[in-house]
């Protein structure tokens, strides 16, 4: 593993109790050591009203600006705002950030800081062996205590960690005894004094964050300012405390030179779309109904009337797949985003869309499944059902993003495949990819690629169902005389498109849908393989596993591992080198957030024997996880 | 729209598309269909702009029928279709041709939505009170008691009107009509199609092979005009052979009233106000249902003037693209908080 963060082990004397203690204003800044570390990993928890998201994005933010790689993992309840003090109503924010590149959020926690009782059950076991542990020692009291089911203070045995409890909710609430605040409202700002904490401790500068509040909150100046004093006061205490005794810095990172910006995965998707009617020159629309984890894609696309976008929030699934084949047949790139239960109900209206041979990308945000299953949490287990769910012989091109940046490239990739083969085509991304941030290294728009889209308008020798050299039939808009014709869900002849029954037709048709979607892969690039061309063990992965699969192959690697990882962005059709590619491993280990299915869809498709590695418990594997079972497989 | 593109005066012979009918004979299909065809060509639409989608079952049939771009898409689904399309190109006419089972069994949703968001599309409604493609199942707007194949025992599935429930929607325009009178549909189809903003109409059709005179008392000549009230906006409702009865209004309780009876003069009668904005109004007569209590009304129920969603969402589009100008990909790309590496 990469991580070097090395903070004392474990059985240091717990720190003296300080909490409580005011900040001194006047006193000279300890003289602390500062301790250099090329990675950390920091998770923020506390009450889903605790603020912990904001704090973690915002902490994110400032290590960004310093130049360091990072990936963040926000863990929210699907409970909006869960009773105060439950253990099912903690949320979370997890950032690990570094001087080198950074694949995931990280495995096990160096600093945890934790808000409540109930967010130190939930979230101690992850911390590693002689991490630190900052509590909020003001919310440790009775009530919470019990709500979190803690039959004693666990504060009193905290061994193996480094425990620093600080009542933040007193501080906060003295550093704001003046600003008029009400307690309720002063009580709301103790997520900055914790921000103000952690800069302070790892040695983030101030006055960009205090730059930051007065423009979030520049509509409630009094609120901006109490944050501000909280903030100052959270640094300030963190300053003064002789408490700690390291301040820590991790090592600036030698990055890509350009221009970054922080991204999280729906937001790059969404950028990708207007990319993709920006270098095509042809409208975007998109019809959605808010559903969790997708509906950022929505509220992201929703701000861009000065684009050439429209959106529409329908009034269900199905209305908002069919929206987007209304626009689709007008001549717009037209779109629909959703997760797993509004992929299900969105199954025939798809079908329709591979009858209609008309353009339209679907992208399904996935969660924790079936039915409503973990909405909030990620899993990849909707891959078989984008490939084969729906009636009849319905083939869909399908593709995922691997990455926040990647979810970008992706969404510009599945409108090339849709408008060049007249297709739908599943866009697959997941919850973790959605919500999570990393920096994004700004791409120049003359680099992107661009997309050709030509609406035909010649009369002459038209037919509705006429293919070019990829099977494609032509895309006619409304409006264009001449050209007047009918399309349908029935199965249709294949030249002019009118209903046919024929029996020779449909088989032929059938067959056509099939090689038309099949022959995507001819123009797919070479397969990249991280590490040798052959050797003992081949990782494949697909989707937002590929940080932690690329860092387990790495350590691997490193440890002297005969092994390679290929990280599949097509998986319907797959390229045609793969089956080339895995006659020169021995073993192929598959992980995926699931029961195997890209498993099944590689032993349908080689006849090879493939080692599955499965998880699904809504979270992301652990780096760990997988380079034990590459150790035991080579 | 409303570009002649076309040198020749367009016909009804423009709107017949090569594809043969297959409705059953005697359908009421085919009257619609004949009547759309005839009217389309008078509208000063060119005919590449008008667009056809439908869903499923027998009248969704009619966009083959069109010599026009048009799509038969799958059960229920056509207003949220054409939402879409009308919504990215304002420019085109666009109609659905639906059912009773396509409109108000699987597509309920969509059909209240759409006219609820007062989208810019005419929804032509083929009501048969009956499941005809599947061969004779009750629908949503078969009556009680119906023996059909699926309610061998009487249908004890409560139907609902389709203009109480267009005006509960909020529909802009809501108007029926009857398949056999040729002159009253050409007149509310035109009205529908010069309409701005989602223009309902219900056709009594009749299924004539698996719910044949389900509209007798309303179609039949010797009935006809004593059981259907012709809605003229403006003018009191006066009905019958004789033109005898009328409409009078006790408190919110309607009532058939005989003229000239009991001193009952013209000027006690309801006076038809397709106007109003309050759809209590036109509720109220949407409620008047079969003889022998009521005549059933015919007509345009409700003509509103209102904003359409396709024009708000241009308007809204130009009012942001005036204050923040036409977007610029790079500057997207670049927004937010953005830090150099060197």
């Amino acid at each position: 593993m990469l991580r070097t963060a090395r903070v004392a082990d474990s059985e240091e004397p717990r720190a003296a109790g300080l909490a409580g203690k005011p900040p001194s204003e006047t006193a000279a800044p300890a003289a602390r050591r500062i301790e250099e570390l090329d990675s950390v990993v920091i998770r923020f928890v506390g009450d889903s009203g605790d603020g912990m998201q904001l704090t973690g994005t915002e902490f994110s933010r400032a290590v960004a600006k310093a130049g360091h790689d990072y990936s963040t993992h926000p863990d929210y309840p699907s409970e909006i705002r869960a009773p105060a003090g439950t253990l099912f109503g903690v949320s979370g924010f997890q950032i690990q950030y570094s001087s080198r590149p950074v694949f995931t959020s990280g495995d096990a926690v160096d600093v945890l800081v934790a808000m409540n009782p109930a967010a130190l059950k939930t979230n101690l076991a992850d911390v590693r062996r002689g991490g630190i542990v900052i509590v909020n020692a003001g919310a440790f009291t009775e009530g919470n205590l019990s709500k979190a089911g803690y039959l004693e203070d666990p504060l009193g045995d905290m061994s193996g960690y480094r425990i620093y409890e600080i009542d933040i909710s007193e501080l906060t609430e003295n550093a704001l005894a003046n600003s008029g605040l009400s307690k309720k409202d002063a009580a709301r700002c103790k997520n900055y004094f914790a921000l103000g904490l952690m800069l302070c401790l790892y040695s983030r500068p101030l006055g960009r964050e205090i730059d930051e509040i007065r423009a979030k909150f520049s509509k409630k100046p009094a609120f901006a300012e109490a944050n501000v004093t909280a903030l100052r006061a959270g640094y300030a205490y963190a300053e003064a405390t002789e408490m700690f005794e390291t301040g820590y810095q991790v090592r600036q990172r030698s990055a890509v030179p350009g221009t970054y910006r922080s991204i999280t995965g729906n937001v790059a998707t969404a950028l990708g779309f207007v990319a993709a009617s920006e270098r095509s020159g042809v409208p975007l629309f998109l019809g959605s109904y808010p559903i969790t984890p997708a509906t950022d894609i929505l509220h992201e696309l929703s701000a861009l009337r000065n684009f050439k976008v429209t959106t529409f929030q329908a009034e269900d699934e199905i209305a908002a797949i069919c929206s987007a084949i209304g626009a689709a047949y007008g001549g717009s790139l037209a779109l629909t985003a959703t997760s797993g239960p509004g992929m299900a109900l969105k199954t025939e209206a798809l079908g329709l869309a591979v009858m209609l041979e008309l353009p339209l990308v679907v992208v399904n945000v996935q969660r924790g499944g079936p039915s409503t299953g973990l909405p909030t949490k990620i899993e990849q287990s909707d891959l078989l059902q984008a490939v084969y769910g729906r009636n009849g012989e319905c083939p869909v091109p399908v593709i995922a993003a691997r990455s926040p940046a990647d979810a970008f490239e992706c969404a510009i990739e599945a409108f090339r495949i849709a408008v060049h083969y007249m297709t739908p085509v599943i866009l697959l991304s997941d919850g973790g990819i959605g919500n999570a941030a990393e920096p994004w290294l700004i791409p120049d728009v003359e680099d992107l690629p661009t997309l050709d889209v030509n609406f035909r308008t010649e009369a002459e020798g038209f037919h509705a169902y006429a293919r070019d050299a990829r099977l494609a039939r032509p895309w006619v808009r409304p409006g264009t005389p001449g050209l007047e014709h009918r399309i349908g869900g029935l199965e249709k002849d294949f030249l002019t498109g009118a209903i046919s029954q024929d029996p020779l037709n449909h088989q032929r048709m059938v067959e056509v849908r099939a090689q038309k979607v099949d022959g995507i892969a001819e123009e797919l690039p070479k397969l990249q393989i991280a590490g040798p061309e052959a050797a003992d063990l081949l990782v494949i992965g697909w989707g937002s596993t590929y940080g932690a699969i690329a860092h387990a192959c790495e350590e691997a690697a490193a440890a002297g591992k005969s092994v390679s990882h290929v990280h599949l962005r097509h998986l319907n059709p797959l390229p045609r080198d793969l089956g080339d590619i895995l006659d020169r491993f021995k073993t192929i280990l598959v992980p995926e957030l699931n029961l195997g299915q890209l498993s099944k869809l590689l032993r349908e498709r080689y006849l090879r024997e493939v080692v599955p590695l499965c998880k699904v418990q809504g979270r992301p594997f652990k780096v760990a996880e997988i380079v034990e079972r590459i150790a035991e497989l080579c | 729209m409303n570009q002649i593109a076309e040198t020749v005066p367009l016909t009804k012979k423009h709107f017949e598309s090569d594809q043969e009918i297959r409705w059953c004979p005697g359908c009421g299909d085919y009257m619609v269909l004949a009547l759309i065809q005839k009217l389309l060509p008078t509208l000063g639409i060119a005919r590449e702009n008008f667009a056809f989608i439908s869903g499923i079952g027998c009248s969704s049939r009619f966009p083959y029928y069109m010599n026009t771009y048009g799509m038969h898409s799958i059960h229920g689904r056509a207003p949220a279709i054409a939402s879409g399309l009308k919504m990215t190109r304002p420019d085109l006419s666009v109609w659905v041709v639906t059912g009773d089972g396509d409109a108000l069994a699987i597509g309920g949703n969509h059909f209240i939505h759409a006219m609820r968001r007062n989208v810019d599309l005419k929804i032509i409604l083929l009501n048969n009170r009956i499941y005809g493609l599947t061969k004779g199942q009750m629908s949503p707007t078969s009556e009680l008691g119906k023996k059909t194949k699926s309610t061998p025992l009487g249908n004890i599935d409560r139907p609902f009107g389709p203009v109480a429930l267009a005006l509960g929607a909020g529909a802009s325009f809501v108007a029926r009509t009857v398949d056999n009178d040729l002159v009253h549909m050409g007149e509310v189809l035109r009205r529908a199609a010069t309409h701005r903003g989602t223009a309902f109409v219900e056709v009594f059709q009749n299924c004539a092979v698996f719910n044949d005179g389900a509209y007798a008392a309303i179609t039949g000549k010797a009935t006809r005009q004593d059981s259907r009230l012709q809605l003229e906006h403006g003018k009191p409702m006066v009905f019958g052979k004789d033109r005898d009865k009328g409409i009078r209004l006790r408190g919110l309780t309607p009532e058939v009233v005989t003229l000239g009876e009991a001193g009952v003069t013209e000027a006690d009668l309801l006076i038809h106000d397709e106007t109003q904005s309050n759809s209590v109004f036109a509720y109220l007569i949407s409620q008047f249902e079969a003889p022998p209590c009521f005549p059933v009304p015919i007509g345009v129920f409700r003509a509103l003037t209102t904003p359409t969603y396709d024009e708000l969402n241009i308007e809204l589009n130009e009012q942001v693209r005036a204050s923040k100008g036409r977007g610029e990909l790079s500057s997207l790309l670049n927004s937010g908080e953005t830090w150099t590496i060197d």
